[in-house]
C-alpha cells in the first residue's frame, strides 16, 4: 500500500512545495477510506480459513501477523458449511434461479423494446411512459397480492415462481435500458433489412439483438447480481425449505450468530460469484450498476 | 450437389401453406407441452437426480421463453405480410404487458386496497392501519429510524463519494483506477453478505476475553471497555446506517467522478486566474456545474435506502430499537401475517417515492422534446 501511495502524483496546484504539502493530507484521507472499505472484507476472508479455536483466541489480524503459525489455518470451515450446512445445495439452487431469472426478462424486454421502438401500433408512447413510471414502484407494493395468488395455485416455493417474479420486478428497467439502445439504431439499417425482404422476426433476431449486445451485457450483469444477492423476494416466494445462498446465510446468522468459522466461510461462498464477475467484467459491471440504479 | 437440391426442396416445402400451418401448430403445441410439463416436473418431482432437475430447469427457463415467442411468431407469419405486421406488435409486447400487469400494476392497486382492510383482507377497517403506523409508540421509533436512514445514508455516501471522486481525479490514472475499484468493490457484495462482514467488525466479547471484532479491539486498545455496538440505543442505528454508506459510496463516487471530469477545464482555469483557491473553485465552480448529477445520486440512494430491509434484518432483526419501515413491512406481512398492516406500510414507502416518479416521467418528456 505504502509503495503504491508514494507513486501517487498530484497534478496541478500553484507551487511544487504547496503541491507536495497539499497532496499529503489528501493521500492520507483517501488511504484511510480505502482501508475502511477493504479491511472488513479482508477480515472475513482471513477468518474463513482459521479454525474455530483460533478465531475465538485472537483477532484475525493477529493471525495474519503470525502467519507462519500453520496450526490456525484450515479449510474445514468450507467443507463444513458447504455440506453439513447445505451451502453447496444453496449455491446450486441460486444458480438455477438466477440464470433463467436473468435470461427471461432480457428476452421479454428485448421483444417489447423492439416493438415500442420500431413497430407501429396505437398507444406506444403511452406504454413507454407507463413503463418508466413502473420503474420506481417499490417491490413491497407487489409482494402481498402476488403471494396470495402463488399460495392459492401452489406456485410458492417453485423455481418458475421465482423466475417470473424476478422477471416482473426487473422488466421495467430492462425494457427502459434496451429501448434506449434499440431505438438509437439508425433507421436506415432497419429499413434496408426490411427492403431486402427480412421479416420482423429476422430483423430482430439477426440484426437488432446482435447490435444490442453491450446494453444486454450491462443489464444481464445487473440483473444477475440483483437476483443472486436478493433476500426479500426469496424469503417471500421461495421460502427456506429449499435454501439459496442469501436465505441460507441469513438463517445461519439467526441460528449460529457466534459461530464465526461457519459464518465467514458461508458469507464468502455467497460472495464468490459476484466477486468473480466484478473482477473479470469490471467495465460492464460498472455500467450495469450505473444503469440499474433506478430499479424499483 | 444433392445437398443443394435437398435444401432447396426443404425450403420450398416450408413455403407451402399447409406445411407452414402444421409447423406453427406443432411449434405451439411443443412449447405449451414444454412449459406445462416442465412446471409440474419442477414443482412436484423431488426425487429426481440433481442433474436432471438442473437440465430441465435451464431448458424450461431459458428455452421456454424463446419457444414461446418463436411459436407465436410462426402463427403470425401465417397471415399476409400486411396483416402480420399489424398483429406482430401485440405478439412481441404481450408477454411484457402480461408480466408487468400481473407483477406490478395489479398488485400495487390491490395493495392500496388491502391497506384499508383487516389482517386477513376480509373487511374494510378505514384508516386504522395508518392510524396505527402514525400513533403506535413502537411504530414512531420505526418511522424515526427510517427518517434517520433516509437523511444520513444518502447524504454521507454522496458527500464522501464526491470528495473521493475529486481527490482521486488528481492521481495518476492507474492509482485512480485502483483506488476507485477498492471503494466500488462493496457494490458486488449482497446486503446479507455485507451485514455478516460488519457483524464481525462490531463483534463483542465480555471484558477480559480477546476482542475478535476489529472495532472493539481498537476501542479497548485505547483503554476503554468493549461495547456491544449493535445493542446501544439509539447510537446503534448509526452503526447500521454506516453499512449502507459503505455499500453505496462507490456508486456515488463513480457517477460523480464522471461528472467531475466533465467540468470544463477553462471554467476552472478562469477561477484560478481570478485567484480562487482549490477549495473555493470546488464550491463555486464544480458543485454548481454538477448539481444535477448530485441530485440524481442522492435521490437514487434515498430510493434504495427506503426499500432495503436486509441490513436491519440480518444485524438485529429490528431489535434494540433499530427497526425500519421496510423491515417492519416484511415482519407484519410475512411473519405476523397481517396483510392489512403490511400493505399500509408498503403504501407509506410508495407515497414517499411518488415525487421521484413524477420527476422521472417529466424528465422523459423533456428529453423527448
Amino acid at each position: 500500500m505504502s509503495a503504491k501511495a508514494t507513486t501517487l502524483n498530484v497534478v496541478g496546484g500553484p507551487s511544487p512545495l504547496q503541491r507536495a504539502l497539499g497532496g499529503v493530507p489528501i493521500r492520507l484521507f483517501v488511504l484511510a477510506v480505502v482501508l475502511i472499505w477493504t479491511i472488513p472484507t479482508l477480515g472475513l476472508l482471513v477468518s474463513s480459513f482459521r479454525t474455530q479455536q483460533a478465531i475465538a483466541a485472537s483477532g484475525w489480524w493477529q493471525g495474519l501477523f503470525n502467519f507462519t503459525n500453520f496450526e490456525q489455518w484450515t479449510t474445514n470451515n468450507y467443507e463444513r458449511v458447504l455440506f453439513a450446512d447445505q451451502m453447496a445445495n444453496a449455491f446450486f439452487n441460486s444458480l438455477l434461479i438466477t440464470i433463467p431469472a436473468t435470461v427471461i426478462p432480457i428476452t421479454v424486454a428485448a421483444f417489447a423494446a423492439y416493438a415500442i421502438a420500431w413497430m407501429l401500433f396505437p398507444g406506444r408512447q403511452l406504454l413507454f411512459v407507463i413503463i418508466v413510471g413502473l420503474l420506481i414502484v417499490p417491490l413491497q407494493m407487489a409482494l402481498i397480492p402476488v403471494l396470495r395468488v402463488y399460495t392459492r395455485y401452489g406456485i410458492n416455493g417453485t423455481y418458475l415462481g421465482m423466475w417470473l417474479a424476478h422477471t416482473g420486478f426487473g422488466l421495467p428497467l430492462a425494457t427502459y435500458m434496451l429501448y434506449g439502445y434499440i431505438s438509437s439504431i439508425p433507421k436506415s439499417i432497419i429499413e434496408s433489412a426490411h427492403a431486402d425482404g427480412a421479416t420482423p422476426w429476422m430483423s430482430f433476431t439477426r440484426l437488432v439483438l446482435p447490435l444490442s449486445i453491450p446494453a444486454i451485457a450491462s443489464f444481464a450483469i445487473f440483473q444477475f447480481l440483483w437476483v443472486w444477492n436478493d433476500l426479500l423476494v426469496a424469503l417471500v416466494f421461495f421460502g427456506t425449505r429449499r435454501p439459496i445462498v442469501t436465505t441460507r446465510l441469513a438463517e445461519l446468522v439467526g441460528s449460529r450468530g457466534q459461530s464465526w468459522h461457519v459464518l465467514t466461510a458461508g458469507a464468502f461462498i455467497t460472495m464468490i460469484v459476484p466477486l468473480i464477475i466484478f473482477f473479470s467484467l469490471q467495465r460492464y459491471f460498472v455500467r450495469g450498476m450505473m444503469a440499474g440504479s433506478v430499479k424499483g | 450437389m444433392s445437398d443443394v437440391s435437398n435444401s432447396r426442396t426443404i425450403s420450398e416445402m416450408l413455403d407451402e401453406p399447409k406445411i407452414k400451418v402444421a409447423f406453427a401448430i406443432a411449434a405451439t403445441a411443443l412449447t405449451l407441452a414444454l412449459l406445462v410439463g416442465g412446471f409440474f416436473f419442477l414443482r412436484d418431482v423431488t426425487r429426481a437426480p440433481r442433474i436432471a432437475i438442473a437440465a430441465v430447469a435451464l431448458i424450461i427457463g431459458v428455452g421456454g421463453v424463446w419457444a414461446l415467442f418463436f411459436s407465436m411468431n410462426a402463427i403470425a407469419e401465417l397471415f399476409k405480410p400486411t396483416v402480420r405486421d399489424r398483429i406482430l406488435p401485440y405478439v412481441f409486447l404481450a408477454p411484457a404487458v402480461l408480466v408487468l400487469g400481473f407483477y406490478i400494476v395489479w398488485p400495487a392497486i390491490n395493495t392500496i386496497n388491502l391497506s384499508f382492510m383487516d389482517r386477513f383482507g376480509n373487511e374494510y377497517i378505514g384508516l386504522d392501519n395508518y392510524a396505527f403506523i402514525f400513533t403506535n409508540e413502537a411504530m414512531l421509533v420505526v418511522l424515526r429510524n427510517t427518517l434517520l436512514w433516509v437523511l444520513l445514508a444518502p447524504t454521507v455516501a454522496t458527500a464522501l463519494g464526491l470528495l473521493i471522486a475529486v481527490m482521486v481525479d488528481r492521481f495518476k490514472p492507474t492509482a485512480e483506477k485502483i483506488t476507485k475499484s477498492f471503494i466500488f468493490l462493496p457494490m458486488a457484495i449482497s446486503f446479507v453478505g455485507a451485514s455478516v462482514i460488519w457483524r464481525f467488525v462490531y463483534a463483542y466479547q465480555p471484558p477480559g476475553l480477546p476482542q475478535i471484532g476489529i472495532l472493539n479491539a481498537i476501542y479497548t486498545a485505547l483503554g476503554n471497555d468493549p461495547l456491544a455496538w449493535i445493542t446501544l440505543r439509539p447510537r446503534n442505528n448509526l452503526f447500521l446506517i454506516f453499512i449502507m454508506v459503505w455499500l453505496q459510496t462507490g456508486f456515488a463516487m463513480v457517477i460523480l467522478s464522471a461528472a467531475v471530469k466533465g467540468v470544463p477545464k477553462d471554467l476552472l482555469e478562469a477561477a484560478r486566474i481570478d485567484g480562487a483557491s482549490e477549495v473555493r473553485s470546488f464550491f463555486n465552480v464544480t458543485i454548481p456545474y454538477i448539481q444535477g448529477t448530485i441530485l440524481t445520486v442522492l435521490t437514487t440512494i434515498v430510493f434504495l435506502v427506503l426499500k432495503i430491509f436486509d441490513v436491519a434484518y440480518v444485524m438485529t432483526s429490528g431489535q434494540y430499537g433499530t427497526n425500519i419501515v421496510a423491515l417492519r413491512m416484511y415482519q407484519e406481512a410475512f411473519v405476523q401475517r397481517n396483510f392489512g398492516r403490511g400493505s399500509a406500510l408498503a403504501v407509506v414507502l410508495f407515497v414517499v417515492v411518488i415525487p421521484l416518479l413524477v420527476r422521472n416521467v417529466r424528465g422523459l418528456k423533456e428529453t423527448r422534446g
